[in-house]
């Protein structure tokens, strides 16, 4: 499990057209454990996705990725992941399949949605919820925004890690 | 009246749904402490109760957001709020409605 301040898991997965996509010291990387079935992903999706573009121009990059086991929860499936891509859900960001479930691991996610931020070194800086409240969305995944607001700015994010809340992540047997 | 609230303790969703439903019990003048309380922690479980995900909420027998065609299953619940919003909570309008709902059918207040 990655901690604070330390380097994180590198790794490359594809994503729903079959590109492969790893982080690649963009500013900073916002990494997002997410999935298709789980209310609180689907709760927060626009606000997250909605960072990926307000922060884009300042070098910000966004990576989801879909780690459930789709065997069990067929709503994750890679047809339905490539589904919503289709259907501009996410915007520019990738949405990338974990069939291993390895990434996950390296990053002890523990939920969908689980955030992890890296600044430009790959240096673990935030991880956890997007924001306070998955229900209002004027809380405009604030969490998020700060710790990208610090990692730009060199400053260490305040806070740097909330407890991820959502759904577990839905592990092989 | 009979209120049944199923949950499977997997989705941090249920303290939540549950304190809101006690809370639209109060709001129509029902006893929030009816509410029949039952866990669904096996896949077998979810199958013999119909259970769509956590949490369910059922008035009467009538779901309060009935789904279709929805596999049974341990996962959280996807509940639309009034406005269009998803949630891992049903909407407490809803509660209020059904509840309402469920009170005049059965002739009482």
């Amino acid at each position: 499990m990655p901690a604070i301040g330390e380097g994180a898991p590198t790794f490359a997965l594809p994503d729903t057209g079959g590109t492969i996509h790893a982080p690649d010291g963009a500013a900073a990387t916002v990494i997002v454990f997410t999935c298709n079935h789980c209310p609180y992903a689907l709760a927060w999706h626009e606000r997250i996705i909605g960072v990926a573009s307000d922060y884009a121009d300042r070098g910000v990059r966004m990576l989801a990725i879909n780690p459930n086991d789709a065997d069990r929860y067929p709503r994750d499936s890679l047809d339905a992941m490539r589904a919503r891509v289709e259907a501009g859900e996410f915007g520019g960001v990738p949405y990338l399949r974990d069939e291993s479930q390895e990434v996950a691991r390296a990053y002890d996610a523990r939920t969908t949605p689980d955030l992890f931020v890296l600044d430009s070194g790959g240096v673990l800086r935030y991880r956890g919820a997007p924001d306070g409240d998955q229900d209002d969305p004027g809380e405009n995944a604030a969490w998020l925004r700060g710790a990208l607001d610090a990692v730009l700015e060199g400053r260490a994010p305040n806070p740097d890690e909330t407890r991820p809340v959502g759904c577990s992540i839905k592990w092989k047997a | 009246m009979r209120v049944e609230f199923l949950f499977w303790a997997g989705c941090p969703s249920h303290p939540k749904a549950l304190a809101d439903l006690r809370e639209a019990l109060l709001e129509t003048g029902h006893d929030p402490d009816r509410v029949i309380v039952r866990e669904v922690d096996s896949e077998a479980g979810a199958r013999a109760e119909e259970f769509v995900g956590s949490p369910t909420i059922r008035i009467d027998g009538v779901d309060v957001q009935p789904l279709d065609d929805e596999p049974t299953g341990l996962t959280c619940r996807v509940y639309r709020r009034r406005d269009g919003r998803i949630s891992p909570t049903p909407d407490p309008v809803d509660l209020r409605d059904a509840l309402r709902a469920a009170s005049i059918s059965s002739g009482r207040s």
